[in-house]
């Protein structure tokens, strides 16, 4: 069976559609037409200047005696990798980052972040997910890529949570699966499924239309089940086999390829208070998780899709400069973020720099925040699907669209 | 003070009213009638045996914490590479045996026990003050905690808040046994203030997260049942209880300003002063009153309902049962009941009780690994959140199309009898599944006028008995409580 097929296949089924349908993508909207855009929430903080290290400056080798990665050295397995004059690369991105970087498909924004200060990490992820304005009533019920969803019309939204992030709030009804423990046969037969349908008939709850989840909720189901089964055969066959979230990322590949075109993916367990380790141990073992992820995610959806596909990590805030007393940070603000895809211009780091010394850190602790992500990711979205201002205005309401030309 | 479980709307019919209320007071109907809770009525032999057979029911935490501890590092130290393995092997599943039978104690508790609003408290607490299984050697440790956060369930704030700070499980998941003067480490500090009471946004600033991490150095854990060598003059101020200990040698003496006041280095008594201090705050009264209002009464409870409470709170100095009590007492409580939508501890307890609650034939479940498995697949694992702010209690949470898709299949795997509660515990026993009878149970209690008609509808439609059972689960209609 060709790729096609299988592809058709899958789309068929999870339509109920007859088999015989032809070629082609789904997607309707113009400006979402065969483009992606995947959000990766790494939730807790991660610490970032300890994986795009400021390698350059004096001041991080003494802020962090313990955790902090030895200057660039290429005889060194366990010196960051150079990527310019002033940062470098955590060796555990050696093999699945660093060839996106020589190949310009991935940029990191430095010193990017929210103004929300509180340094909660549930307020500041609220914060982000919703993409309103700090200090402004908030509406819990509209994230920003719920508004995005809705702003492209009709394409193809998904969530790989177990439960509906509040991102995804307030645009079409998104379904959520999480892929972890995907995978088992549905129990509920088609007639059984019709007869629940009509028990939810005009149901509603805190604003959802039940109706339309559940509808949505039996479609993914079956989507997911033909797709993982397509993957146990090819497993069966000698295929690479995968654990954790570089198993879900190269299923977000396939299922993103096939049938979605927006989703959301969240990847907890980086806040790092204690025994963070350096190149090797705790945070190592994480960023080299999520590296090989994203390589298996680039990989699953293929180069075709790849071109038309853009990835942005980002997380809730950056952690404290300086090491606290159990060789791990606590909770500080700047962050950096990740932009990569198949034709972002990346192999720099984009958007405005500080040399970092005690006297520039914000509040004498952590990195200041010199790009708003509402300003990044709108200015994403501009050359992505190009949005409007106006449109622009519906996504982030308020925010200054900062164009780091990062298409 | 007795709880009461909720008054009855005037205009609705006496008796689906009153069963309302009772679904909303218990972790779901299962028996008609029942009875106000009371403490001294026992759980069913069958699941009180079963717990009392329990290692974490014959041996105190601070022995097993310790036991458990020498088994590891025993482990470590074997020096064939091979039988290291094996012994760690044996250490991990031991400290997964304990976790596990804590979470079947839990759920048997919340199946069985008359003591329902108890059950239900201590799920909220637990979840309030979070900690995860999984960290370091929280296993052995998360079956007390939950007792000591149930012992306290029902009575006075402020206990309950000092009772979570000196438990180890707390100290370890938020690293203040790795606190201490001039090692600073601000992430317990930060979470009492931002999740545990007053709430992000309140009166207090990250000077005053710095200064609380001051106060609470020294705070920790020791596993050794010698006390630490120190000073004679610090040997004073030195307490320890069970694994908990203050340990003034590793506390910062110096003069605070917290939250407005000036706390001189006195040892523990800065804690006391500090949690004083934080407990009586009116951010705290009013963001737990919301919470709790939530919990029972679905997403955004009426101000007047919050105002009841948060007034309560005050006046009663924090006693949680005159604060619900405040609660069930308000027309809109009334007014909320059947409306709630379940979460999944909810969905899939009271899902079991219907089928093998008290008063069902005498069934009593065997065999709790589906319903922990459940939870887990569902999002809301016991003893499973990872982070310190607990599972989000409003239901925009879990009405995602993926969940309510897995809710459908557990429907189906209680109504056809196929998910194996009822396995007995020894394998070689017979045992032949088969279905629960809801329909009768049910109708008998007058559960029926309770459904609406789009429900009724379709379970006319049922093939079998066990198609109605998994459809009655999957309804709207049993979705909230």
């Amino acid at each position: 069976m060709t790729l096609f097929d299988r592809r058709d296949l899958i789309r068929s089924a999870a339509l109920g559609l007859p088999l015989m349908m032809a070629g082609g993508r789904a997607f309707a909207a113009p400006g979402a037409a065969n483009n992606r855009l995947l959000v990766v929430f790494l939730r807790g903080a991660y610490d970032a200047a300890n994986i795009i290290v400021p390698g350059g400056s004096d001041f991080y080798h003494e802020a962090r005696p313990t955790i902090g990665l030895p200057r660039p050295d290429p005889a060194n397995p366990d010196a960051p990798l150079a990527l310019d004059a002033d940062w470098a690369l955590h060796p555990a991105l050696r093999e699945s980052i660093l060839p996106l970087w020589q190949a310009r498909q991935i940029a990191f924004v430095p010193f990017a972040g929210t103004d929300d200060m509180s340094r909660s990490h549930f307020e500041t992820q609220d914060s982000i997910e919703l993409g309103q304005n700090i200090g402004g009533q908030r509406n819990f019920q509209s994230g920003f890529m719920g508004r995005l969803a809705a702003v492209l019309g009709a394409d193809k939204p998904i969530s790989f949570t177990d439960q509906l992030p509040l991102c995804f709030r307030g645009g079409p009804v998104v379904p959520n699966i999480a892929l972890g423990n995907a995978g088992s046969r549905p129990s509920i037969d088609a007639r059984q499924t019709e007869l629940i349908k009509a028990m939810y008939r005009g149901q509603h709850e805190a604003g959802v239309d039940l109706e339309a989840a559940i509808g949505q909720g039996f479609a993914v189901r079956d989507t997911v089940f033909q797709s993982i089964r397509g993957e146990m055969e090819a497993a069966g066959r000698g295929a690479i086999t995968a654990k954790g979230f570089e198993l879900s990322a190269r299923r977000i590949g396939r299922l993103m390829r096939d049938q979605y075109n927006l989703a959301f993916v969240d990847v907890g367990g980086w806040d790092t208070h204690v025994n963070q380790g350096g190149a090797q141990g705790n945070l190592a073992n994480r960023i080299g998780e999520l590296g090989r992820a994203l390589a298996g995610f680039v990989e699953a959806i293929g180069p075709e899709d790849w071109r038309n596909t853009t990835v942005v990590v980002m997380s809730e805030f950056g952690r404290t400069f300086r090491e606290n007393g159990d060789k791990g940070t606590d909770h500080g603000h700047g962050s950096i973020y990740w932009v990569l895809g198949g034709s972002v211009a990346g192999g720099r780091m984009a958007g405005p720099q500080i040399k970092l010394t005690p006297d520039t850190l914000n509040q004498g602790r952590d990195l200041p925040v010199l790009t708003d992500y509402r300003g990044l990711i709108g200015g994403l979205l501009a050359r992505q699907y190009g949005l409007s201002a106006r449109q622009l205005g519906i996504v982030f309401p308020g925010a200054a669209i900062s164009d780091l030309q990062l298409l | 003070m007795p709880l009461l479980i909720g008054a009855v709307p005037a205009q609705a019919g006496e008796k689906e009213a009153t069963l309302a209320g009772i679904n909303r007071a218990t972790w779901g109907l299962a028996e008609w009638p029942i009875g106000a809770p009371s403490a001294d009525r026992a759980l069913p032999p069958a699941a009180q045996a079963r717990i009392d057979e329990m290692r974490i029911s014959r041996e105190g935490m601070p022995q097993l914490v310790m036991e458990m501890d020498a088994q590891n590092r025993a482990a470590n130290q074997t020096p064939d590479p091979t039988q290291r393995q094996a012994a760690k092997k044996d250490w991990q599943q031991a400290m997964n045996a304990l976790e596990r039978e804590a979470q079947t104690r839990s759920l048997l508790r919340d199946l069985y026990s008359p003591d329902q609003m108890r059950e239900q408290m201590t799920w909220f607490w637990f979840n309030q003050f979070n900690v995860h299984g999984k960290k370091r050697d929280i296993r052995a440790m998360v079956g007390d905690y939950e007792d000591v956060i149930r012992a306290r369930s029902l009575g006075r704030f402020r206990d309950l808040l000092e009772a979570t700070l000196r438990h180890p499980a707390m100290l370890r998941y938020l690293d203040n046994d790795q606190n201490a003067a001039g090692h600073i480490n601000e992430n317990y500090a930060r979470e009492i203030m931002e999740l545990h009471t007053m709430g992000v946004g309140s009166d207090y600033s990250q000077k005053d997260v710095q200064e609380l991490a001051r106060i609470l150095t020294g705070v920790g854990v020791r596993l050794r049942p010698d006390a630490p060598r120190m000073k004679p003059e610090w040997q004073r101020l030195y307490l320890r209880n069970g694994l908990f200990e203050f340990n003034p040698a590793r506390h910062d003496f110096g003069t605070k300003h917290f939250m407005g006041h000036t706390i001189h280095g006195s040892g523990y008594a800065e804690v006391e002063q500090a949690l004083d201090l934080i407990a009586d705050n009116p951010a705290t009264a009013r963001r737990l009153s919301t919470r709790i209002a939530t919990y029972f009464m679905g997403d955004r409870p009426p101000a007047s309902v919050i105002e009841r409470m948060t007034a309560a709170w005050r006046q009663s100095g924090g006693d949680i049962t005159t604060v619900l009590n405040a609660m069930t007492a308000t027309p809109a409580y009334a007014a909320s009941l059947g409306h709630a939508f379940k979460d999944p501890v909810h969905y899939v307890v009271s899902a079991v009780r219907y089928a093998y609650g008290p008063g069902r034939d005498g069934h009593v479940v065997t065999n709790l690994d589906p319903m922990i498995n459940w939870l887990k697949r569902m999002g809301e694992g016991l003893y499973d959140h990872q982070t310190p702010d607990g599972y989000p209690l409003g239901a925009s949470a879990w009405t995602g199309p993926g969940q309510m898709e897995v809710r459908f299949e557990i429907a189906k795997a209680i109504g056809n009898g196929s998910a194996g509660l009822l396995r007995p515990r020894d394998p070689a026993m017979a045992y032949q599944p088969s279905a629960p009878d809801l329909r009768n149970a049910l109708w008998s209690g007058g559960m029926d006028r309770a459904t609406t008609d789009q429900t009724r509808a379709v379970l006319n439609q049922a093939a079998s008995p066990q198609e109605w059972n998994m459809l009655f689960l999957a309804s709207p209609d049993f979705m909230r409580r």
